[in-house]
């Protein structure tokens, strides 16, 4: 397996392993690029890359730590983070056991259905009787193994006085098994093995479907997570920093914060001057100035100079909790929509029940003795047993979910897809939703190739924010750097470098204009470079679409009106600026109880409440980690245009289950007659089952099309 | 008819070796990664020998 040994021979003891996310590997050379750079460095002996996770696990000895490896990882041109110890393989596990439990169930059901086929067509005698004894002794452990989902869950919901789809799986399933080893014990003509069989494997492929599509979806977000672990360095009494987690953090501490860091808790600053971005708190997109004695929150992030900020409240009264006590409420309304499986299954289960058991009475009365009366009964049961129904939906839904990640939207699970087909109106976020988020530069024209070159040399060696939209810029124009020497980099003014002798800068501008902006200096020259946190790609056309799929959409914000009201006329909506989260909740609230279905896109720690209370929710991957794990949908990249795309796929998918939904009731219109009549054999049921299946799974294959 | 006694166990042979086979293969890993796999073949080896 580790196929990149190491350069230098490493001590296996002293070796550790670590993970860490990189979204950005996109293809095979991205793969070979880690695993072959990465063990050339110094302290790492090994690293392997899970392409689908979009994880690396690395394997280094102590002389290089997590933040060494990813400084290594950036250098390579990857983005990375480090993982906490697997969170999420209990999930993991749920969907192998399932997929195992397919692979018995398909296992039982081919040779069953060998020996079968012999009975069907003639077997009698000593033969018949073997072949029943053979099918028995492999359906027998089959069933109890692969069919402790269902029984699990029938017998939680019957203890608790409820009824679901798996109350008459269960029964028909355990009816059949009993019938049939009567059958074969009595050396009867029909052991309903096959179909019992054949039922549990198709309703495992669709439990099956719907669990692997969560885990990819949630292993696509947790990708996209930050490290969970968060903390600060404090500064202990003998003035060493360390590391404390914000779950230890106490008032009175002193926390380091250097630039680019988020805070973990409230605080007052007592040293050093920087800016604070409070984008994510409040959506104000102007990085603000803080100087000593002024109030920071924590899910700020510092974003110029490192500064010492004194512990003012911690993890339980911070702003953040606030938010986060609020999305705990609002998240409730949401629990309690009911999927339209669930939906059906009420229905259905009932009516199935009421059917078999009036068949029984039926051929009772009808004077056919309480053995033939108990067959027709359980064919009933067999024959309108929901497989189609099973897989009506999750088929659909998978297809769907896997179209929409091509277009890069992870959605979290088939519900979402259902609130998202229901949505009527939709609220949008301004910064970091609607715009990129992200500062860019406005115009570069007036930069000739060389003041380029030089522009990015200066702006990869910093951080500040502005610096980082100039450098994305211009390496995407394809810019190669110069040779620099000496840069230096002083805190709240710029970089200053020396390029053949003439001295270049990337200051902040002398004179004060309006809007953020950077000035490069190359000799005497200036050239100032005006910034802009500009719209998405596509944000106009999407809103359209949305409009002409009978969406309206407006821009709820907490910047500031002016800045709000500007880009509204732009995009011609509707648009309230200046909203708290309490704000943006009621909001949404009022919708709701207006009787709309409002889907919520933002992005911030202050949308997080209102993505929980919407009726549903999509966030962009750049967006907080609460309001990633709030949101039921997940959108990579720059272009809004998934949007739009899951608004699509959803109604087609909504179609498709409909669809399913009309087809398996028809299905039964015309088999549940039959069966009562007493005229199905388990040949009519096998055929009947596997025919309706594979008509409701090829309806669904069509949403590969949907999104065009 | 005594073709049956050696068939039976044949065929039932063949479907639990590929259910066994379809078990280790879960176990050892080999659906962690399937879109790096795919991926994979494309990669040069430049490594011989190893």
């Amino acid at each position: 397996m580790n196929a990149h040994a190491a350069m230098a021979t490493f001590d296996p003891d002293t070796l550790q392993d670590h993970r860490f996310t990189v979204p950005g590997m996109r293809c095979a050379g991205c793969i070979s690029k880690i695993e072959r750079e990465l063990p050339l460095q110094t302290g790492i002996a090994g690293a392997r890359v899970n392409f689908s996770a979009k994880r690396v696990a690395v394997s280094h000895d102590a002389t290089i730590d997590e933040a060494g490896i990813v400084r290594v990882l950036e250098r390579l041109g990857f983005e990375a983070q480090p993982v906490a110890a697997n969170p999420l393989a209990q999930d993991d596990a749920e969907t192998r056991k399932l997929l195992l439990a397919v692979a018995v169930a398909g296992f039982g059901m081919m040779n069953i259905m060998l020996l079968s086929v012999s009975v069907w067509s003639g077997a009698g005698g000593v033969t018949r009787d073997l072949f029943h004894w053979l099918s028995a002794l492999i359906a027998i452990p089959v069933i109890a193994y692969a069919g402790r989902p269902f029984f699990g869950s029938a017998l939680m919901a019957l203890r608790y006085r409820r009824t679901n789809m798996d109350v008459p799986i269960s029964i028909g399933v355990l009816l059949a098994t009993g019938l049939s080893i009567h059958e074969t014990l009595t050396g009867g003509e029909h052991a309903y093995f096959d179909g019992a069989v054949m039922l549990l494997f198709f309703l495992l492929a669709g439990r099956a479907l719907d669990a692997a599509m969560r885990d990819k979806a949630r292993s696509g977000i947790a990708a996209l997570l930050s490290h969970m672990g968060r903390g600060a360095s404090v500064l202990a009494a003998d003035g060493t920093a360390q590391f404390v987690k914000s779950e230890d953090l106490e008032p009175g501490m002193i926390m380091i914060v250097a630039a680019g860091e988020t805070l973990a808790a409230d605080g007052r600053v007592v040293e050093g001057i920087t800016s604070i971005d409070n984008a994510m708190l409040t959506g104000e997109s102007q990085p603000e100035p803080v100087s000593i004695g002024m109030t920071v929150h924590a899910g700020a992030a510092n974003i110029s100079d490192p500064v010492r900020v004194e512990i003012t409240a911690v993890s339980g009264d911070t702003a953040i909790a606030e938010i986060a006590r609020l999305m705990d409420e609002a998240g409730q309304s949401r629990s309690r929509y009911v999927r339209i499986a669930d939906r059906a299954a009420r229905l259905y289960a009932p009516a199935v029940h009421s059917l078999a058991l009036l068949s029984f009475i039926g051929w009772m009365f009808a004077g056919a003795g309480w053995h033939q009366s108990l067959t027709i009964a359980i064919a009933v049961l067999i024959i309108t047993c929901p497989c189609a129904l099973g897989l009506a939906v999750p088929a659909a839904q998978v297809v769907a979910a896997n179209t929409l990640l091509k277009q890069g939207l992870l959605i979290k699970d088939g519900s979402a897809l259902e609130r998202l087909a229901e949505a009527d109106v939709a609220l949008f976020d301004k910064t970091g939703t609607l715009t990129v988020g992200k500062m860019r530069p406005v115009d570069l024209g007036g930069l000739d190739q060389t003041g380029r070159a030089i522009a990015l040399a200066l702006a990869q060696s910093s951080r500040h924010p502005l610096s980082k939209g100039l450098a994305a810029a211009l390496s995407r124009q394809g810019v190669v750097p110069l040779p620099i020497s000496q840069i230096k980099e002083t805190a709240g003014d710029g970089v200053v470098g020396d390029w053949q002798g003439v001295l270049v800068a990337l200051r902040r501008p002398t004179a004060g204009g309006d809007g953020p902006a950077s000035e490069l200096s190359i000799g005497g020259k200036l050239f100032t470079i005006l910034f802009t946190d500009a719209l998405r790609p596509d944000a106009a056309e999407t809103l359209a679409q949305l409009g002409a799929l009978g969406i309206p959409s407006q821009i709820i914000s907490g910047d500031r009106s002016l800045v709000v009201g500007a880009m509204a006329e732009t995009l011609n909506l509707m648009a309230t600026g200046e909203l708290s989260p309490q704000a943006k909740l009621a909001r949404l609230q009022s919708m709701k109880e207006a009787g709309h279905f409002p889907l919520m896109v933002g992005d911030g720690l202050n949308d997080g409440p209102a993505l929980a209370a919407a009726h549903v929710s999509i966030a962009p991957s750049t967006a907080s980690d609460v309001s990633q794990q709030a949101a039921d949908a997940v959108f990579v990249g720059d272009s809004l245009r998934p949007v739009g795309s899951a608004i699509i796929v959803a109604r087609a998918t909504m179609r498709i289950v409909r669809q399913n939904f009309a087809f398996a009731i028809g299905y039964n219109l015309f088999a549940v007659p039959i069966a009562m009549a007493g005229l199905v054999t388990p040949l009519i049921a096998a055929i009947a089952m596997s025919l309706s299946s594979l008509i409701v799974v090829a309806n669904s294959l069509r949403l590969f099309r949907a999104a065009g | 008819m005594t073709g049956l006694v050696f068939l039976i166990p044949i065929a039932l042979g063949m479907g639990a070796f590929g259910l066994l086979a379809f078990f280790w293969a879960m176990r050892s890993g080999q659906y962690e990664d399937m879109d790096g796999a795919a991926n994979r073949i494309l990669t040069e080896d430049e490594e011989y020998g190893e």
